[in-house]
């Protein structure tokens, strides 16, 4: 992190569901901060990590309400801001990267235009020059033939394409913030690990700030600057990524060692005892 | 340990020594448009557990199902304890060869109770003594009589999954084949699941073949692997000479140091996109 | 709280058990939830009121009904809707209320009629072109698509023409016409089961493609199947009373409502009762069908669980 303020403030942010069996908390009082570095939220299925990523977009789903003491992202106050200056924040300065490319791109436009679209939608530039760039940003994304994909639709592309195709149209008009919701997960792991070495330059060299929402801790672990560990709709633990071995939580020391390791041979895996605990007030 | 202990049982007539519980030879599957499968051949021994890693539309899966009977546009040779499949398996294969599949959310009639769903492989196959056996079974995996009644929608990914090792295990096979039994679960039910098939495995002395992407499951799991490749294997090799990090092949290599974590180097290094 | 109440709640607790006792438990349970989701939308509710009040009319009908159907009077001809005549009477001195009442069994018989043969039909045909697929597929398919070239009406006029009037020959003739859309319906959903895993888990365990069928796909397909008969309820009622008003289903004086409508047109402007009544009825029931199906696809339809 900088020494700056950070880009995202977020104090106690809360996202609850009305359904027909009662209020449900999906996020419970979650705080953090992101500055101009990779944070990785993990957590397993219903933790609220998703939750969280979209809460920040307000794109929380109905009937779904969210409340924050402070959520703040480069002096505006994203709880107060007008539809009308959220969709400007939206893309332009925040961009959301989703888990599966086939559901966020229109099946029945091209990929080239389509990002050349969302660059002229925020970014104020002409069809020519929104093309050129779109040209950029794929080959800035290593397809390696720009042109190709810039005509091709999407259920042309392989999913590794596919999801660097997003990344380009998120990225082209140079976001502060990226959230990336299980960008990968539905990658090989070589692509996987291609996709997030763009990533990765992204934060070093354009100083973008990067919140990577996934489930797997060994990736998070070795990719992200600091990793937020997250249980039942709170973060039970905030730790450098590269202390993770070193959590204290036994949340966070139960998942480790449940996951089986290449380098590390048992000839059981611990299984994860929840405690209630864990789960704190108000649950 | 493991033939003895189902010689014990009285389950099946022991193998000829040195005789492998299943192979394949040559193996090639077509569909439509792909050569999904080019020539891949393996043998597994009786209680060895035995895994097919890589990435998709590498033919893992679908070499897997062709084994299972499930995909009959294979040509090759597949051998079960010594007998020749063809395209149509008896009914004594089913005994024999039972399958868990990727998605628990998938594989279980969304309209049958955990009851239903286990009764019916112990009626198709006339088998007696539905009602302990089901109990039974339901307890070998972890899940109580309270279970027994309800219906899919009404359990967890976890739970769901252990009613498709349940359905696989009522049949008492020997060979169980596991097309990524885990990769939809949770980390913590995964390991859950993983115990429970590895303490299946010792108590029943099955035979395991299991296909996954994921390297690490694999190298808890099994003895040995065979790397796929579009639709080749391109290396076997033992679990030790993964740990030990010696695979002959580049293209294991490259996967190996992809499973360790990002590698800011390692992913620069990656052969080339698209 | 009160006694009642308590028992209310011994039954409730019994059908809503997280863990029932028994296959018939689980089953009624299921059952039960999916009543309490229909009953939450009061039109399916209106819609299921008018379909039991039609089952009631027709049940009770001797009962109900104060006059006989058939009974002819001259002197009480064409009377208007009064006390005594609460549908006033036809041209031939009929009691208009007891022939809609005991025209309400003409009408749901042919629905059932259609329905037993209609549904099975498409039903089988659909899923099992969908299942086996292959050459097996193409040939049922095409007849299918013979069957749907042809508009519904015209067809079953054919029919009648050529097996002569009546209602038995009605319901062959519209039945006929109608499996064609429930055989593609059938079709349909069997394609998107026939690759699911359970499928795949089924045929492992080593069921043959009758049990896979019967056992496993056909379950599948007929929560679509009996959204779409009801839906359609309304249309068989309407040809039935098309084919009624042409002279071609039921024959007088069997009290049907569409030959109702057909003798009294002649008296529209005048005595407006005698065509307008039947009508009625048939819409209303049309309608009662149609908010049933409405209501049972929301709770039925397995995409949306």
């Amino acid at each position: 992190m900088t020494g700056a303020k950070p880009l995202l403030e977020v104090e106690d942010l809360r996202v609850e569901f009305e359904t027909r069996v009662g209020l449900v908390r999906a996020v419970r009082g979650v705080s953090f901060t992101v500055g101009r570095e990779k944070v990785g939220i993990v957590g397993e299925s219903g933790s609220g990590k998703s939750q969280t990523g979209r809460a920040i977009l307000r794109l929380t789903p109905q009937p779904g309400r969210v409340t924050a003491k402070k959520l703040d992202f480069d002096g505006i106050d994203l709880l107060k801001a007008d539809e009308r200056t959220m969709r400007d924040i939206r893309g332009k300065r925040i961009a959301m990267v989703l888990q599966d490319p086939k559901f966020s791109l229109n099946p029945v436009m091209s990929v080239g235009k389509q990002i050349a679209e969302a660059y002229r939608a925020h970014g104020g530039v002409g069809a020519k020059e929104a093309e050129r760039k779109a040209l950029e940003m794929l080959a800035a994304v290593k397809m390696r033939d720009p042109e190709r994909v810039y005509r091709a639709y999407p259920n042309e592309l392989s999913g590794g394409m596919g999801q660097r195709a997003m990344i380009a149209m998120m990225l082209g008009t140079e976001p502060d913030l990226l959230i990336a919701d299980e960008p990968t997960s539905a990658l090989d792991v070589t692509v996987q690990m291609q996709v997030l070495a763009i990533l990765d330059d992204l934060v070093t060299q354009r100083g973008m700030g990067l919140i990577f929402v996934s489930h797997d801790l060994n990736l998070v672990a070795s990719f992200c600057d600091r990793v937020l560990v997250m249980y039942a709709g709170r973060i039970v633990e905030q730790l450098r990524a590269s202390e993770l071995s070193q959590a204290q939580h036994p949340y966070t020391q139960g998942l480790l060692a449940a996951l089986p390791r290449i380098d590390r041979p048992v000839a059981e895996l611990q299984v994860l005892k929840r405690d209630p605990a864990w789960l704190g007030e108000g649950a | 340990m493991t033939g003895a202990a189902r010689r014990l049982r009285g389950m099946a007539e022991p193998l000829d020594a040195g005789q492998p519980m299943l192979a394949a030879e040559d193996l090639h599957v077509r569909f439509a448009d792909v050569h999904a499968v080019r020539g891949a051949g393996f043998a597994v021994a009786d209680g060895e557990s035995y895994g097919i890693v890589g990435e998709s539309g590498s033919g893992k899966s679908t070499v897997l199902r062709a084994v299972a009977g499930l995909n009959p546009n294979w040509t090759g040779s597949i051998r079960i304890a010594g007998e020749t499949m063809g395209r149509h398996r008896p009914r004594s294969f089913h005994k024999r060869v039972q399958m868990v599949f990727q998605d628990p959310y998938g594989s279980l009639h969304p309209r049958h109770t955990v009851d239903r769903v286990l009764s019916e492989p112990l009626a198709i196959h006339g088998m007696d003594d539905a009602e302990n056996r089901i109990e039974r079974v339901l307890r070998e995996v972890g899940l109580g009589p309270a279970f027994r009644f309800r219906f899919p929608h009404q359990l967890s990914g976890g739970q769901r999954q252990r009613v498709a090792i349940a359905r696989a295990l009522i049949l008492e096979p020997q060979v169980l084949l596991l097309d990524e039994p885990t990769s939809s679960l949770d980390v913590s039910v995964q390991a859950e699941i993983l115990n429970l098939l590895a303490r299946l495995r010792a108590e029943h002395g099955l035979t395991f073949v299991l296909v996954t992407h994921n390297l690490a499951v694999v190298a808890h799991m099994c003895d040995r692997l065979a790397v796929m490749n579009q639709g080749r294997i391109v290396e076997e090799l033992s679990v030790d000479q993964l740990r030990a990090n010696e695979p002959a092949e580049a293209y294991t290599r490259q996967l190996l140091k992809a499973s360790l974590g990002y590698d800011r180097e390692a992913a620069r290094a990656l052969a080339t996109f698209d | 709280m009160s006694a009642a109440s308590v028992t209310t709640q011994g039954w409730r607790a019994w059908l809503l058990a997280p863990e029932p006792k028994s296959r018939a438990q689980a089953k009624l349970g299921q059952a039960y939830l999916g009543w309490l989701a229909f009953r939450r939308n009061p039109l399916a509710m209106v819609g299921l009121g008018i379909i039991l009040a039609l089952l009631a009319v027709a049940a009770l009908a001797p009962w109900i009904a104060p006059a006989s159907p058939i009974a002819q009077d001259l002197s009480l001809r064409l009377l208007e809707p009064d006390a005594t005549h609460w549908f006033g009477t036809d041209e031939l001195g009929r009691d208009i209320f007891s022939r809609i009442v005991w025209g309400a069994r003409i009408t749901l018989t042919i629905v059932a009629l259609v329905v037993v043969i209609v549904a099975p039909v498409g039903l089988v045909v659909g899923t099992a072109a969908g299942y086996f697929g292959g050459w097996f597929d193409a040939v049922l398919m095409r007849v299918t698509d013979v069957f749907l070239a042809f508009p519904r009406l015209i067809l079953a006029l054919a029919f009648v023409a050529a097996l002569g009037p009546g209602i038995e020959n009605a319901v062959i003739a519209i039945a006929l016409t109608a499996w064609p859309p429930y055989a593609r319906i059938a079709r349909a959903e069997t394609l998107t089961i026939r690759n699911a895993d359970f499928i795949a888990a089924a045929r492992m365990t080593g069921a043959g493609p009758m049990r896979i069928l019967v056992g496993h796909v056909m379950p599948l397909c007929l929560s679509s199947l009996i959204v779409r008969v009801t839906l359609d309820m309304a249309g068989i009622i309407i040809i039935a009373a098309g084919l009624g008003f042409l002279g071609l289903g039921a024959q007088p004086p069997s009290p049907e409502w569409g030959a109702m409508i057909a003798s009294g047109r002649r008296f529209l402007l005048d005595q407006w009762w005698v065509a307008t009544i039947p009508g009625l009825a048939i819409c209303t029931v049309s309608l009662g069908f149609n908010l049933l199906g409405d209501g049972l696809r929301d709770v039925l339809d397995p995409k949306q669980q």
